[in-house]
C-alpha cells in the first residue's frame, strides 16, 4: 500500500514537474510568474534527490553505513570530529554560498529567464550536485583529503600540480572579478560607501567584544553587529542628504579600487580575531539570514517576470557581455549549476566532520541543490525588473553611452523601452545619484530584490533602505572572501615557497607575511585595475574569465571521481561523471577559443587588441593591448593545463580497461564504525 | 512539540557549528578551563590555523 502511494506521490510530482518546466519553456509574449520557477526547481531537486543520487549512492558508491568515516578513526575534537549531519549540512551549505550564485544568474538574464533557469536545474541535477557528492564521499573514504591531494595520488603528479595552479589561478581572478562588483556597486554612491565602511570598526568592535567583554559568544555579537550594521543602512541616507558628508564618502571607480587592494592586504595581514573573523562571521548571519527571508518572501509575494523567456541577445550581441548563448551563459552561471571550487569544500572541512558514509549524499547533493535554488532566486530577481531598466544597469558607458539620455535611446532601440525620466526616478527612489552603468550584476540584484519586498513590506518609502541593505549584503560577504581568500592564497603560495626557502613557508615570519600577501593583492588588484579601466566595464573580460577557470577545476575534479569510478570496477556507470565532464569540456573549450581567437573585438581577447591597435592611440592603449594579451595567455595557459589532466586521466582509463594498468584503490582501510551499535538500535527503533 | 523542539535544538546546534561556539566549547572542554579572555585567546590561536585556510566558495 505503501508503495503504491509512494509511486503515486513521486508520480504526481513528476507530472506537476513537468508541467512546470514545460511552462517556462514554452510559455511567450506575456509576463510569467515566478512561481512556475519555484514550482519547476522544487519538484526537479525533489526528484533528482530521491531517485538520481540515490542511484549514485546505491550503484556506484555503494555508500556504506557501517564503514568508519575519518571524522570517528581520527577524531581529535578540532578539525576531524562525529558531527550531527544536519549541523554538517549546514556548516557545508554556509561554505558553498557565496556572491557566485547571485551575480552570474543576473549577468547571464540579459539573454532572458528561460537559458539561465535551464541551465541551473539541469546543471545542478546532473552536474553540480554530483560533482559535490562524489567528491566528499571519496575524501572522506581517503581521510579527507584535498582534490590536489587525491588529484596527485589518483591521476598523477600531472594532476596534482595542475589542481594546485588551477586552484591558484581561480582565487586570484575571483578576487579581481569580486573587488570590481564591489567597486561598481558603490562608485559615486556615499551612502552604500558610507554602509560597508561602517562594517569595519564594526566588525573590530566585535572582535574586541569577543576578545575581552564575552570571549566566544559569536551569535550574541553577530545579532549585536547586525543591528549596528542595520543602523550604518537607516544613517547611510542622512550621510548621502548631507552635502558635506555625502562628498567624503563619494568615490571614483579608481579611488575605490585602490581602497579596496589597501583594505586587502591589510586583513590578510592582521591578526585574525581583530577583523577577518568577526566579519566572516557578520557575513554569514546576514548571507544566511538574507537568503533565507528573500526564500519566503518570493514564494509569499510571487511577483510576476518582466523579462522575456528569450532576448535577441542570444545571438551574442548582448551588453552585460558578448557571446552567444552557448557556450557563455554555461560559464557566466557557474556556482548555481557546477562550480569546481565546491570540489575544494567537498574536500576541505566537511568530509572531517561527516558521522557516516550514508550522509554524504544530503550533504554533498542536498547542499548543491539549496545554492542552485539561490541561483533561481537570483534569476527571479533580475527578471522582476523591466529589461529596459535591467540592461540600463548592467550595460557599459562604452556600449550605451554615458548620456542618460543617449543610453536610454539605445536600451529602448533594442526593443526594451526605458526613459532617462525613469531612470532617474528609480535612482532616486534608492537613493543614489544614477543607477547606469553600474555592471557587474550586484546592484542589479539590489534593484531587484528591493522591487520584491518594497511592493509589500514598506512600499516606495522603503525602497532606498531595501536597495542598500541588499548591497551591503552583497558588498559585506565579496569583501569577506577578499580577505579570506587572500589568506588562503597568501598559505599556499607560502607552503609551496617553504619547499625553497624555509622561512618562506613560516606562516609566522612577518617578512614572509607581507612578501606573499603583495604579492596575491598585486595579482588579483592587477585584474581589479584591468577591470576598472576597461572602456566595456571589465566584467565582459572579466567574469568570463572566471568562469571558465571555476569550471576547468570541476574539469579537474571530474577527471578525478571517473578515475575512481573505474578503479572501483564501475566503469558501466562512470558516464554518471563522464557526461557532465564531457559537457564541461565542450562548454570551456569553445569559450577559451572564442576568448582568445573570436574575429569579434568584444568576444576575443586577441581581435580587442588589434582593433585597439588599428584604433586612435591614446595614453591607455598600450596598456589595454596589453591586458587584452595578457588576459588571452591566461586562457590558454588554463586550457594547456586542464588538457594534460585530461591526457592523463584518459590515459589511466585506457590502461585499467585494457587491463594493462594496476588500478589501486588508494582508500583508507575499511574499519567497522564503533557507531554500529546505535545504527542497530535505530533501524530497530 | 517534541519534533519542534528536536529541529530548534538542531538548528542552533548548526548556528553554535557555524559560528564556532561549538569548537569553543570543545577546546574549552578538551583544555579543561573555564571561558576567559585568555582561554579565548588560546582557543583563537589554536583554530586560526586552520580556520583560515579553508576556503569559502565564490
Amino acid at each position: 500500500m505503501s508503495k503504491l502511494l509512494g509511486i503515486l506521490g513521486w508520480g504526481a510530482v513528476a507530472v506537476v514537474g513537468a508541467l512546470a518546466v514545460g511552462a517556462i519553456a514554452v510559455h511567450r509574449g506575456e509576463p510569467i510568474n515566478a512561481l512556475w520557477l519555484v514550482v519547476a526547481a522544487t519538484c526537479c531537486y525533489a526528484l533528482g534527490y530521491r531517485f538520481y543520487s540515490k542511484f549514485i549512492a546505491v550503484k556506484i558508491l555503494a555508500l556504506d553505513g557501517l564503514r568508519a568515516t575519518p571524522a570517528e578513526r581520527l577524531e581529535n575534537g578540532r578539525d576531524f570530529l562525529v558531527t550531527n549531519k544536519w549541523v554538517v549540512f549546514g556548516h557545508h551549505f554556509a561554505a558553498i554560498a557565496g556572491p557566485g550564485p547571485l551575480v552570474g544568474p543576473v549577468l547571464a538574464a540579459q539573454f532572458g529567464y528561460l537559458p539561465g533557469t535551464m541551465w541551473v536545474l539541469a546543471g545542478a541535477v546532473f552536474a553540480g550536485c554530483v560533482q559535490d557528492f562524489v567528491i566528499l564521499l571519496f575524501s572522506v573514504r581517503r581521510d579527507g583529503k584535498s582534490l590536489t591531494e587525491m588529484a596527485k595520488d589518483e591521476i598523477g603528479r600531472v594532476g596534482g600540480f595542475v589542481a594546485y595552479v588551477a586552484v591558484i589561478a581561480i582565487l586570484i581572478i575571483l578576487l579581481g572579478v569580486a573587488a570590481l562588483i564591489v567597486v561598481n556597486a558603490l562608485k559615486s554612491s556615499p551612502w552604500g560607501t558610507f554602509t560597508i565602511a561602517m562594517t569595519m570598526p564594526i566588525a573590530v568592535l566585535m572582535g574586541v567584544y569577543l576578545r575581552r567583554i564575552r570571549p566566544g559568544k559569536v551569535l550574541e555579537v553577530s545579532g549585536l553587529g547586525f543591528v549596528l550594521v542595520l543602523a550604518a543602512i537607516w544613517g547611510g541616507q542622512y550621510v548621502s542628504q548631507s552635502p558635506g558628508l555625502a562628498r567624503v564618502f563619494t568615490f571614483s571607480a579608481p579611488t575605490l579600487a585602490i581602497l579596496i587592494m589597501v583594505y586587502g592586504f591589510a586583513a590578510s595581514a592582521l591578526p585574525v580575531w581583530l577583523l577577518l573573523a568577526p566579519r566572516d562571521y557578520l557575513s554569514t548571519f546576514v548571507k544566511l539570514g538574507t537568503i533565507a527571508l528573500l526564500a519566503v518572501g518570493i514564494v509569499v509575494l510571487h511577483p510576476t517576470l518582466h523579462m522575456p523567456a528569450l532576448t535577441r541577445f542570444v545571438d551574442g550581441t548582448g551588453p552585460v557581455f558578448a557571446g552567444k548563448i552557448f557556450p557563455f551563459a554555461f560559464i557566466t552561471i557557474a556556482c548555481g549549476a557546477i562550480s569546481g571550487f565546491h570540489a575544494l569544500i567537498s574536500s576541505g572541512t566537511t568530509p572531517k566532520l561527516v558521522a557516516r558514509e550514508t550522509e554524504t549524499r544530503m550533504v554533498g547533493y542536498g547542499a548543491m541543490m539549496c545554492e542552485s535554488a539561490v541561483a533561481v532566486m537570483a534569476i527571479i530577481a533580475a527578471c522582476v525588473m523591466q529589461p529596459g531598466v535591467y540592461f540600463a544597469i548592467n550595460s557599459p558607458a562604452g556600449v550605451v553611452g554615458q548620456a542618460p539620455a543617449a543610453a536610454a535611446a539605445t536600451i529602448s532601440s533594442w526593443g526594451f523601452p526605458v526613459t532617462a525620466a525613469d531612470m532617474q526616478a528609480l535612482a532616486h527612489a534608492v537613493g543614489e545619484q544614477t543607477l547606469y552603468n553600474r555592471t557587474g550584476g550586484a546592484p542589479a540584484f539590489a534593484v531587484g530584490m528591493a522591487h520584491i519586498f518594497s511592493h509589500s513590506l514598506g512600499g516606495d518609502t522603503l525602497m532606498a533602505l531595501w536597495y542598500h541593505f541588499a548591497i551591503m549584503f552583497e558588498a559585506l560577504f565579496i569583501l569577506t572572501i577578499l580577505d579570506a581568500g587572500t589568506r588562503v592564497a597568501r598559505f599556499m603560495v607560502q607552503d609551496a615557497l617553504g619547499h625553497v626557502c624555509k622561512p618562506l613557508g613560516q606562516t609566522s615570519w612577518y617578512p614572509s607575511i607581507l612578501g606573499t600577501s603583495a604579492l596575491i593583492v598585486g595579482a588579483w588588484g592587477y585584474f581589479l585595475w584591468q577591470g576598472v579601466k576597461d572602456p566595456l566595464g571589465g566584467i565582459n573580460s572579466l567574469w568570463p574569465l572566471f568562469g571558465i577557470s571555476n569550471q576547468l577545476l570541476a574539469t579537474v575534479a571530474l577527471c578525478v571521481a571517473t578515475t575512481i569510478i573505474i578503479k572501483m570496477h564501475r566503469a558501466k556507470y562512470a558516464a554518471v561523471t563522464l557526461v557532465p565532464l564531457a559537457w564541461l569540456v565542450a562548454v570551456t573549450f569553445t569559450a577559451s577559443w572564442h576568448k582568445m581567437f573570436d574575429p569579434e573585438p568584444r568576444v576575443g581577447f586577441l581581435a580587442a587588441a588589434r582593433a585597439l591597435a588599428a584604433g586612435p592611440a591614446t595614453g591607455a592603449t598600450g596598456r589595454l593591448i596589453f591586458n587584452n594579451r595578457l588576459d588571452a595567455v591566461v586562457t590558454g595557459l588554463l586550457v594547456v593545463m586542464v588538457t594534460l589532466v585530461l591526457v592523463e586521466s584518459g590515459r589511466q582509463w585506457w590502461g585499467i580497461l585494457r587491463g594493462t594498468r594496476e588500478a589501486p584503490v588508494k582508500e583508507a582501510p575499511f574499519v567497522r564504525t564503533r557507531l554500529v551499535e546505535e545504527l542497530v538500535v535505530e533501524e530497530r527503533g | 512539540m517534541r519534533r519542534i523542539i528536536s529541529g530548534w535544538r538542531i538548528l542552533v546546534a548548526m548556528l553554535r557549528e557555524i559560528f564556532d561556539e561549538a569548537a569553543y566549547a570543545r577546546f574549552l572542554n578538551r583544555a579543561g578551563v573555564a571561558s576567559s579572555s585568555a582561554a579565548y585567546a588560546a582557543f583563537r590561536r589554536e583554530f586560526e590555523e586552520v580556520k583560515v585556510r579553508r576556503p569559502k566558495c565564490c
